[in-house]
């Protein structure tokens, strides 16, 4: 049908994906078993991409709260807290993430999506300005849509792009306000903060930062990055999820500006949709009370992280520029980047295939979110495996038998020379031009 | 290839769209021609990324930021000169 032609494009990629197996956007999970393990296709899997930071989905606590908030309260609100009022739990919920984060304010939305959209759709209108990292997630793009405010992109990362962004608007009236994130979804790099503070406090702009995949990861009591950089006095906007550390779903701003509250009679992604049902603002509750003592979890998660770094690194995968608990492999070649994805499946490791435009630079990304919950086991099977498929495919390179080595590094004298790939295999690991 | 029209007599000597080739190209098909009515998005080559990177180094050569708005109008080159020239007449 010709209302459909538009999607020409995407239909040629979901085909190109299909034609070597399965489809991200139709995997079925049979059977969830852990924070880590599932049944799909009838095989024990390993999820190696669920973002399930602290492995909180199976907290015994969590589900106890949840069960009881059901039993008690029911399946849902049915309805906006505009419409319908606020039950108990959402107020309690709201004043515990402003302690938590040691704001004034706190708000909840239905989804980590809708926070940003109704933080900063909302908080920018006509006459303003949004100024954002060049690789942003879609709810930020999206945001910027719903509102009304002149948008400006900036270099990824770069505070002395935004500057000059600013600068040009020094003269200007109307507010100006930066949107970034602690941890970049796709590579797992992190926003230079204190220099992005800098630049903002230097041209009197306001700064939300979305610690979607750092609450519970960094910091000494998980508040994310700005705790990590000692810079919470200096942060105007607070956003994030409870689908990821949490273990739920829902979203939130919390903010240290006087007058938060007249957002919610502002925003449309607030007023407009069903409140968070009892039983996930209970289990939500229930986890970000067990976040600021959660120091093993997070010691495990960086533990785990590392060890997925590494080895994949020592096997010669080009990786993004960090450690973090969002490991991805860059890829230039979409075919091998399908077929690795579809081989660690086969083998029994779920991980994320991210293909352009949502990726930054134009990579095919294989990306792995690393869980406290999973074994080092776990992780020393998942880099045998990247490694195993990883080298069948041609995307890294072969070992020596050990005298061949040897004899290499006696003629030639580098270690260059001595990692030549088995001739039985494809040889170099392709290098996008973009690295070239 | 057709005469170029009286807008786009006037086009080849502005400067403004000499620094817009200078930008685009490192980041096009080598091969291409390039002329005002080249489509930046559809006859280059240019995925959105690369599109969003030849923005980046336009704004830093003549130092201007472009809205996204804005960007989402242009379809040609001569749609961008016009989107920058009326920029530089707002600023």
């Amino acid at each position: 049908m010709a209302i459909f032609d538009k999607f020409q494009s995407l239909t040629d990629n979901h085909d190109l994906v299909k034609s070597f197996g399965q489809s991200p956007s139709s995997l079925q999970f049979e059977e969830i078993i852990s924070p880590t393990e599932a049944v799909l296709n009838g095989r024990r899997t390993i999820l190696l991409g669920t973002n399930n930071y602290l492995g909180m989905t199976f907290d015994e606590t969590c589900i106890e709260k949840g069960v009881a908030a059901l039993r008690e309260e029911g399946t849902g609100t049915t309805g906006s807290r505009i419409a319908n009022g606020s039950y108990n739990g959402h107020k309690a919920l709201e004043n515990e993430l402003a302690e938590f984060y040691g704001m004034k304010e706190a708000m909840l939305f239905s989804t980590g999506y809708m926070a940003n959209l109704g933080a900063i759709g909302t908080l920018a209108g006509r006459g303003d300005y949004l100024l954002i990292d060049a690789d942003s997630h879609a709810s930020i793009h999206d945001a910027c849509k719903l509102s009304d405010a002149e948008v400006i992109r900036f270099r990824h990362n770069d505070p002395v792009n935004l500057a000059k962004k600013l600068e040009r608007l020094a003269d200007k009236p109307g507010e100006k306000l930066v949107i970034i994130e602690s941890i970049y979804s796709m590579l797992g790099d992190t926003s230079p903060l204190k220099e992005m503070i800098a630049v903002k406090k230097k041209y009197g702009a306001s700064l939300l930062i979305d610690e979607a995949h750092s609450l519970g990861v960094m910091g000494a009591t998980g508040r994310g990055l700005c705790e990590l950089a000692g810079v919470g006095d200096d942060i105007d906007f607070i956003t994030g999820t409870f689908s990821k550390s949490v273990g739920t779903i829902g979203g939130f701003l919390v903010s240290n500006v006087p007058g938060l509250d007249i957002v919610r009679l502002a925003s449309r992604p607030y007023m407009f949709t069903a409140s968070l049902p009892p039983s996930v603002v209970a289990t939500a509750r229930a986890a970000l009370s067990k976040i600021p003592h959660a120091t093993e979890l997070r010691t495990k998660l960086w533990d785990n992280a590392t060890q997925l770094y590494a080895g994949l690194k020592n096997t010669g995968f080009d990786l993004g520029p960090q450690v973090s608990p969002i490991v991805a492999i860059r890829l230039s070649d979409p075919q091998k980047a399908v077929a690795l994805w579809n081989g660690l499946l086969d083998a029994g490791l779920y991980t994320n295939l991210a293909l352009p435009p949502a990726t930054p630079l134009g990579w095919y990304l294989l990306r792995s979110s690393i869980s406290a919950a999973h074994t080092s086991q776990q992780i020393a099977l998942a880099v045998e495996l990247c490694t195993r498929i990883g080298r069948e495919l041609g995307l890294i390179p072969c070992p020596l038998k050990t005298g061949a080595s040897v004899e290499m590094m006696n003629v030639g004298g580098t270690r260059k020379s001595a990692t030549k790939p088995d001739s039985k295999r494809t040889a170099e690991p392709k290098k996008p031009a973009a690295q070239a | 290839m057709s005469k170029p029209t009286i807008s786009e007599d006037a086009i080849f000597s502005d400067p403004l769209y000499v620094e817009i080739l200078q930008q685009l190209r490192p980041h096009a098909d080598a091969d291409t021609n390039i002329s005002p009515q080249t489509s930046i998005t559809r006859d280059l080559g240019m995925d959105s990324l690369a599109i969003m990177d030849f923005i980046f180094d336009l704004e830093d050569a003549i130092d201007i930021s472009i809205p996204m708005e804005r960007i989402a109008e242009v379809q040609t080159i001569s749609d961008l000169v016009a989107a920058v020239h009326k920029l530089q007449q707002e600023a």
